[in-house]
């Protein structure tokens, strides 16, 4: 049996989608930028695309940038919006404790190349940042405000339109790092006050390699890629055609089944935690419950066995899952969102994270349910900080 | 990220030798706290008349090479004398498992520091001269 409970790490193209790509690679090969009519095909599967992505977004297709991944987007929000700001004496930035590293390293380089100054707000045990905090951090000097739309380790969904309205009120661009939150959630850029937004593709069963940057009219950060004239002068580099394609196409099939999508995976997710809460004692769940969670998203401590442990036992039953723990990475501090959540160190060390998506079906649910438990009392049985912590119990 | 593993290091992690406690020890060790992510706790039984290790049980907290280290070692120590075991070095330990990552090799030296902690508690216990040893600060 193999179960693909990781759809936040990536998600498989979809057969529509390829469909919808494959021209690109051969038969209308032709450089959107050329002159002859051969290549305006090309122009206007571009053009296409940006509609469709700007209509999932409620914003204008001018304000769609394709780039070569959500990583990028992220580092031309930042870098370009601090550059442009320098020049009007501005060099503050504020973001959070528990954002991607996409964000967290783009802002220590920024911090260390180019002085500026950066918040990295708190948050609350559920992941949760306050607007307070927000609305304290700013200064005359602050330049942008990036928050994520939700993230991608615990799945909590931050109060991205009431930062985005405090933020408009205050003339300070917004942005939100929703390469996660885009695949699941309804985002309205008008509505919510968003001023600056990346995604990408492959989070929505479109293709790698291919994301996106919306950009509200009349914000000018300094371009990221310096080159040719191609994204209307702000992003050098030959499109990736095929890939802005499927990327149009995934966001299309994704808006049409939004809905349905988050009723069908928080039915799952809820019966995946509460399965796990019945089975497993002394099991944790990080993160926040019901709406303020991602529809996909579960992340679990427990306590007395480490997450890459727990990984491998399940891979050898065929699920595929992922950890915040250090040791199943090239560092070896763990993850720094759990510890901003407040947990442990042996806590954030034994998490685990199974996300669902359109691969998964209630069987699925279900197998998990019913090899988790003995995997996870298997090791903690010959954990000496489990024998530790029953003890402890014992007293109480 | 995935790392890759020795068949070795999976074998020894998939179904681990020794694990378990033993009862009235002869000498017990433990190395490593929470904050790194790896404990392990190390027993032993020793032949006072032999001073042959006849048998070694390890609990580990901690990802799959410390779980193999602890299980490599412990196999590594059984059935020799605490002067034998006490070289056991934890280059040893990882080159029985086929080797470990680069970032990993401090379980192996957990290992080592564990099994060392074990045998100067036997060796206290018995009256003989406590081995100072220097531990890693992980």
């Amino acid at each position: 049996m193999f179960v693909y409970m990781d759809h936040t790490a990536t998600t498989p193209t979809s057969p529509e989608v390829l469909q919808a790509m494959m021209p690109y690679f051969g038969e209308i090969f032709g450089n959107p930028s050329s002159v002859y009519s051969f290549s305006r095909k090309s122009r206007q599967a571009i053009d296409k695309a940006r509609s469709q992505v700007a209509a999932a977004l409620n914003a204008d297709p001018a304000e769609i940038f394709f780039t070569g991944s959500g990583t990028e987007a992220d580092n031309w929000a930042l870098k370009g919006t601090l550059e442009a700001a320098k020049l009007k004496g501005k060099n503050h930035l504020i973001t959070t404790q528990i954002e991607h590293h996409a964000i967290l390293h783009t802002a220590e380089y920024l911090h260390k190349y180019e002085g500026v100054e950066v918040t990295y707000l708190p948050v609350n045990s559920e992941g949760l940042v306050s607007i307070e905090d927000v609305r304290n951090a700013i200064t005359d000097k602050t330049a942008l405000v990036s928050v994520m739309f939700a993230n991608n380790e615990v799945g909590t969904i931050e109060p991205v339109a009431e930062i985005g309205a405090l933020c408009r009120e205050k003339g300070i661009p917004f942005h939100t790092d929703a390469v996660q939150a885009a695949a699941h959630l309804n985002i309205d850029v008008k509505a919510m006050n968003i001023d600056m937004l990346s995604m990408s593709a492959h989070k929505m069963y479109g293709p790698k390699g291919v994301g996106a940057l919306y950009l509200r009219k009349g914000l000018h950060p300094e371009n990221f890629i310096h080159g040719g004239a191609q994204e209307r002068k702000h992003r050098a580099s030959t499109e990736n055609i095929a890939g802005i394609v499927g990327f149009g196409e995934a966001m299309e099939i994704l808006k049409g089944r939004i809905d349905d999508d988050k009723a069908t995976n928080s039915a799952r997710r809820d019966r995946l935690i509460s399965g796990i809460l019945e089975r497993i004692p002394h099991a944790k769940l990080n993160g926040a419950t019901g709406e303020k969670r991602l529809p996909n998203n579960v992340n679990f401590s427990f306590i007395g066995v480490e997450g890459e442990t727990l990984l491998l036992d399940l891979d050898a039953r065929g699920i595929s899952a992922s950890t915040g723990s250090a040791c199943s990475s090239e560092s070896l501090d763990p993850s720094h969102v759990l510890l901003a959540l407040g947990l442990k160190h042996e806590m954030a060390h034994g998490s685990l994270r199974f996300t669902i998506g359109r691969l998964t079906d209630d069987s699925q649910i279900d197998y998990v349910l019913d090899v988790l438990p003995e995997i996870v009392a298997r090791r903690r049985a010959m954990s000496p900080l489990w024998e530790d912590y029953m003890k402890s119990q014992e007293g109480k | 990220m995935a790392l890759d593993y020795s068949q070795k290091v999976m074998d020894h992690f998939i179904n681990p030798r020794n694990v378990g406690e033993i009862e009235n020890a002869d000498g017990i060790g433990e190395a490593g706290n929470p904050k790194c992510g790896d404990i392990m706790k190390i027993y032993l039984k020793v032949n006072p008349e032999t001073n042959i290790i006849e048998d070694v049980k390890f609990k580990t907290f901690g990802c799959a090479s410390a779980i193999a280290s602890s299980s490599m070692a412990t196999e590594m120590i059984k059935g020799r004398t605490v002067e034998e075991a006490w070289n056991l070095t934890n280059r040893a330990v990882a080159e029985a498992l086929d080797g470990l990552p680069p970032i990993k090799m401090h379980c192996s030296v957990l290992a080592e520091e564990a099994i060392h902690e074990a045998l100067n508690d036997y060796r206290a216990k018995h009256g003989m001269d406590v081995i100072p040893v220097e531990h890693h600060e992980d």
